[in-house]
């Protein structure tokens, strides 16, 4: 229960912590951010990181501020940051709300966004939200800076499309307008577990019509994603029960849940239509 | 093997100057190479909350971060808690509420608490159960855990 050897880098610039990164990550270097994902499984020795470039001392990696449009959230915000809402509007409080989701009070202080969206755990509440919000990914590499759409960010457990040189220096999430309703659920067997399953929907109402929903799911199968099928059951429909039962039907359907030993599939898409339906209806509150 | 580094650990209110591998917790440097042996490990994977302390007044799981990532912070461990021969009133809480029994968990919910509650003195009952949903007991029960440390809010809070 002790992590192995590694060697320790604290750079404290962005250029020399992804020239370390373009040097050791052939060799399993990784970045160590929180650490509150990579010190467990490095202490059950799944992760053998030959070298750890820890970037809590980078500067200008904690910012936290609107730009053209977006919440901009750098490499070392922590979860706890959300505590109170990042921003004005919808998005900060839909932020506020998420974050007391993820595990537990002591976590949230060392834990860090875009260290969690990076690790691309499925039960990420952060990595659905990315999903979710369309937002964007920059990765900085030694070479230079690369915009990645969340939607061909994650591609499944654990593996996204960030290259190994790749530092995740960013995300971006575009503010949501004032007239955005949106829901949040989560089902877990004890506060502070991995998803069995969650939802987010956001949704604007325009002559009483639902127009441009998102309806994404997490924690049900391999990654986060926004389910097509769920909003265009939603799309032009006035909000209510036919609508939002059509959409959790619609949502459970498209799965392709995972299974593990507690949770067979049948069960993730019972429990995702719930969720769906019942963010839906918070949405509409 | 990895290089030893020297750090300066300022462990309540105390500089260790220790050398440390880097793959060495920041409990373990705690407690192995600085002597403080108050600070509890119990699960070693960020879990069970034992070894909660507080850096930079900031309750953190000691387990998941490295010793020398503290490098010149400011580290508080149960150790710290007693003013000479004065319990803090957390220490008192517990024991006049019967909130320990084997003890082992204590001193992470000490800590958490007191970084709780020297955060947000005026904490509700329901938020301050979420945050104490953080750390495990097995033996005494959550209930008089969290009798004491309401108790200690509001005795801190007439205090102040």
């Amino acid at each position: 229960m002790k992590p192995a050897a590694f060697e320790y880098h604290a750079p404290t610039t962005i250029d020399e912590t992804v020239a370390l990164l373009a040097e050791h990550a052939p060799n399993d270097g990784r970045i160590l951010a929180g650490g509150q994902s990579l010190v467990p499984t490095m202490a059950f020795r799944l992760a053998r990181p030959t070298h750890l470039i820890d970037i809590n001392n980078v500067a200008d990696l904690d910012k936290l501020v609107i730009e053209d449009g977006a919440l901009c959230i750098g490499a070392t915000v922590r979860h706890a940051q959300f505590h109170t809402p990042a921003c004005d509007g919808v998005l900060g409080r839909l932020l506020t709300d998420v974050v007391s989701n993820i595990a537990h009070y002591p976590i949230r202080q060392r834990g860090t966004f875009c260290g969690s969206v990076a690790h691309s755990d499925p039960a990420s509440e952060w990595c659905m939200v990315t999903a979710i919000l369309d937002a964007t990914m920059v990765a900085q590499s030694a070479s230079g800076e690369r915009l990645i759409p969340a939607a061909e960010f994650f591609e499944t457990v654990m593996t996204t499309t960030l290259n190994e040189d790749e530092l995740l220096r960013e995300v971006r999430i575009p503010v949501l307008s004032d007239d955005t309703v949106y829901g949040f659920q989560e089902f877990n067997r004890r506060a502070g577990d991995f998803a069995i399953s969650m939802t987010l929907v956001t949704y604007r109402l325009e002559g009483g019509k639902i127009v441009d929903p998102h309806v994404g799911v997490g924690g049900a199968e391999d990654r986060p994603r926004r389910i097509a099928e769920a909003e265009a059951a939603l799309a032009g429909q006035a909000p209510g029960d036919d609508a939002f039962r059509a959409a959790a039907d619609a949502a459970a359907a498209a799965l392709d849940p995972m299974e593990d030993h507690a949770t067979n599939a049948q069960y993730r898409r019972d429990l995702t239509a719930t969720l769906v339906r019942r963010a839906l209806e918070n949405a509409a509150s | 093997m990895s290089d030893k580094k020297d750090i300066t650990l300022s462990i309540n209110g105390r500089d260790h100057k220790v050398s440390v591998d880097p793959r060495w917790t920041l409990a373990d440097v705690i407690r192995d190479h600085c002597g403080q042996t108050g600070t509890h490990l119990g699960c070693e994977h960020g879990i069970c909350g034992a070894c909660t302390i507080l850096v930079d007044d900031t309750p953190v799981r000691s387990c998941l971060m490295f010793g020398v990532q503290a490098d010149g912070k400011k580290i508080r461990t149960v150790e710290g808690l007693a003013n000479g021969n004065e319990y803090h009133p957390l220490q008192k809480a517990f024991m006049e509420n019967h909130a320990l029994q084997c003890g082992y968990c204590t001193p992470g919910f000490l800590m958490l608490a007191t970084g709780i509650l020297e955060a947000q003195p005026d904490i509700s009952d329901d938020d301050l159960n979420d945050v104490l949903s953080s750390n495990l007991c097995r033996c005494t029960g959550y209930a008089n855990i969290i009798k004491a440390v309401r108790a200690a809010r509001d005795e801190m809070k007439a205090a102040s």
